[in-house]
């Protein structure tokens, strides 16, 4: 295996029983790529992505995220890694600076280290006016953005984004795409799961799973000329209706 | 270990912007207390009775002086025939009407024997039976005090004393479970609704792909309740010593330890609720009927375990709080010490042990 892929996973399986709810997929993700995870709902790729991130263990296959085991060393991946879901999980009863120090402080950052990034993320951000408040009152489109943000505080090798623009406007969702263009610019791995087909075109590469396997994988415009499309979408549709 | 720190601090953050669940922290407890303590008594207290006396004597009025003395009762009403004690007992006031037979003295001494009726309103039977044994108890008194110094042969007196609660008062009774009550609901109830909380929000997944360790998130969780836990146990330790005067006859450190032990117990329980339900709703609801209920009805609080039929007797040997409330009346009624209390407290260790062996289990089956 190469050491310039963050991400390496070969024939990696998760059975629940009888049933391979992901079943021996092979994927490299590059450093600073941001990488499409796509497929229904049900493919499989919510599983694929435990795995990744250490709270689900494989049934066989072999898989390292950051140089690290995904069976042996959960804990250096967990270190190395920043996450965020689709529920933008912040504490809606703590205020956005207590919730960027909670953060901060669980990932082990110094009292310093939390105050002066948190100044800094609250500044980019343009959150001064709202920085005492309770985020629980905030709109949706600035949770989300400090939900990245947060998932970025201690600069992970690699962010991963469990359909992170649910039920935001589509001007929200540009936004955050800057934001994710941003982070891969500073050289963070972007692994991204979504159903908006309009996002997988932003995304330098994509794979598509279908019942558990990997059916695609390539850049956008390669699979869209594979598939003789013009949109991503078709290219899903093509694939998910086998 | 700072990272401990700044979880326990996030958890107080949650406890103490959340105005329900201060309540329950800090509210309930002491209205329960207060309560039961005040409200609601098995004693009775300046009850209103009515006199019917148709004999007018020098006896019958030592007995209503007597009666009229004691706090329990207030005569309120003197009647004047039979007629006028229906219509006392409807208009509701009056709990009991005491009539005395036409020449009661006289019958007492030639015929050695007089009667007295005591007609008490059962509606509420508790109360009248209650009513009834206190007036019952004045009447024999005044017996003895006849009967002292005439020729009475061969008369047993039965004299019965009540130990560890001579006066019968029922708060003796209620600071043991309310304590129990307060402390499960405080331990088991809310962690099980805080740590399920989490789930719902989405953010038990953040935590657990955090390099924080599952054991270390559920530690973070539950200590801010162990130590409210314990400021509320102090807290009605000291209500009832100071206002209901309820004494701790054993010692208070081993009561506080074996309150740390039931906290733990508790917390457990909560714990183990928590993995099962997974929205808070549910973990309320479970913690309610399946924790609540039985610990109020089964756990001998209210409603004496030995009167109970067979097979929910059975039930009650495995309610935590059965053997938390033998414990707690154990040091703070009778002053024994671990030696008397040696099964309890093992019973309890083991039952947290057991609860915390699953949910461990639990717990990481559901991770996977």
């Amino acid at each position: 295996m190469k050491t310039d892929y963050v991400i390496q996973a070969e024939n990696l399986t998760k059975l629940f029983g009888d049933f391979a709810a992901v079943n021996r997929i092979s994927f490299h993700v590059k450093a600073g790529e941001i990488f499409g995870f796509l497929g229904a709902n049900g493919a499989g790729k919510t599983t694929a992505m435990k795995m990744l991130i250490g709270i689900s263990t494989p049934s066989s296959g072999r898989a390292t995220v950051a140089g690290f085991d995904v069976y042996k060393e959960t804990e250096a991946i967990k270190k190395n890694i920043g996450y965020m879901s689709q529920k933008f999980a912040l504490y809606d009863d703590l205020t956005v600076k207590e919730n960027i120090s909670f953060y901060g402080g669980i990932y082990g950052l110094s009292k310093k280290a939390v105050k002066e990034k948190s100044h800094k993320l609250i500044e980019e951000l343009n959150l001064q006016a709202v920085s005492n408040s309770l985020v629980g009152g905030l709109p949706l489109g600035w949770k989300q953005k400090l939900a990245f943000s947060v998932a970025l505080l201690h600069d992970p090798k690699i962010v991963f984004l469990d359909e992170p623009t649910g039920g935001v406007d589509p001007i929200t969702r540009r936004q955050f795409w800057e934001m994710i263009y941003k982070a891969a610019h500073k050289g963070t791995t972007i692994f991204v799961t979504t159903h908006y087909m309009d996002e997988a075109e932003y995304c330098d590469r994509v794979s598509i799973m279908v019942n558990g396997k990997i059916e695609a994988l390539d850049t956008p415009k390669r699979l869209k000329a594979h598939y003789k499309t013009d949109t991503m979408n078709e290219v899903f549709l093509k694939l998910a209706r086998g | 270990m700072k990272k401990f720190i700044g979880f326990v601090k996030k958890e107080f953050f949650h406890i103490y912007r959340d105005k329900r669940s201060l309540f329950i922290l800090f509210g309930m407890p002491i209205a329960q207390i207060l309560l039961f303590g005040f409200a609601i008594t098995n004693e009775i207290n300046h009850v209103d009775i009515a006199i019917l006396d148709q004999s007018n004597d020098v006896t019958t009025k030592e007995i209503i002086n007597n009666i009229a003395a004691s706090k329990h009762f207030n005569i309120v009403d003197v009647l004047q025939d039979e007629t006028a004690i229906e219509t006392v007992f409807k208009k509701g006031k009056i709990k009991a009407v005491l009539q005395f037979e036409n020449m009661f003295a006289k019958n007492i001494t030639k015929e050695a024997q007089a009667n007295v009726q005591i007609l008490t309103d059962a509606t509420d039977p508790n109360m009248a039976n209650t009513i009834s044994n206190y007036i019952t108890s004045i009447l024999k008194k005044q017996q003895q005090d006849i009967n002292n110094g005439a020729f009475t042969p061969y008369q047993i007196i039965p004299q019965s004393r009540m130990v560890y609660n001579a006066e019968l008062k029922s708060v003796y009774m209620f600071v043991p479970g309310v304590m129990t009550v307060i402390l499960m609901l405080v331990s088991a109830m809310m962690t099980s609704i805080s740590i399920t909380r989490e789930k719902e929000q989405g953010t038990m997944e953040i935590l657990l792909v955090s390099p924080l360790k599952p054991y270390q998130v559920i530690a973070g969780k539950v200590f801010p309740y162990i130590f409210l836990s314990v400021i509320n146990a102090m807290a009605i330790v000291l209500l009832s010593i100071f206002v209901f005067k309820v004494p701790v006859n054993g010692s208070l450190f081993f009561l506080a330890l074996e309150s740390v032990l039931f906290i733990i117990t508790s917390l457990v329980l909560g714990i183990l609720i928590s993995t099962i339900a997974a929205t808070q709703q549910t973990a309320m609801m479970i913690s309610l009927m399946g924790l609540m209920l039985p610990t109020i009805l089964l756990s001998g609080f209210i409603f004496p375990i030995s009167s109970m039929p067979l097979p929910l007797q059975a039930i009650s040997n495995i309610i935590p709080a059965k053997w938390f409330i033998v414990i707690v009346k154990g040091i703070m009624l009778k002053g024994i010490g671990l030696g008397f209390l040696l099964k309890e407290t093992l019973i309890l260790l083991a039952m947290t042990l057991i609860y915390l062996g699953i949910s461990v289990k639990k717990y990481k089956i559901r991770l996977e």
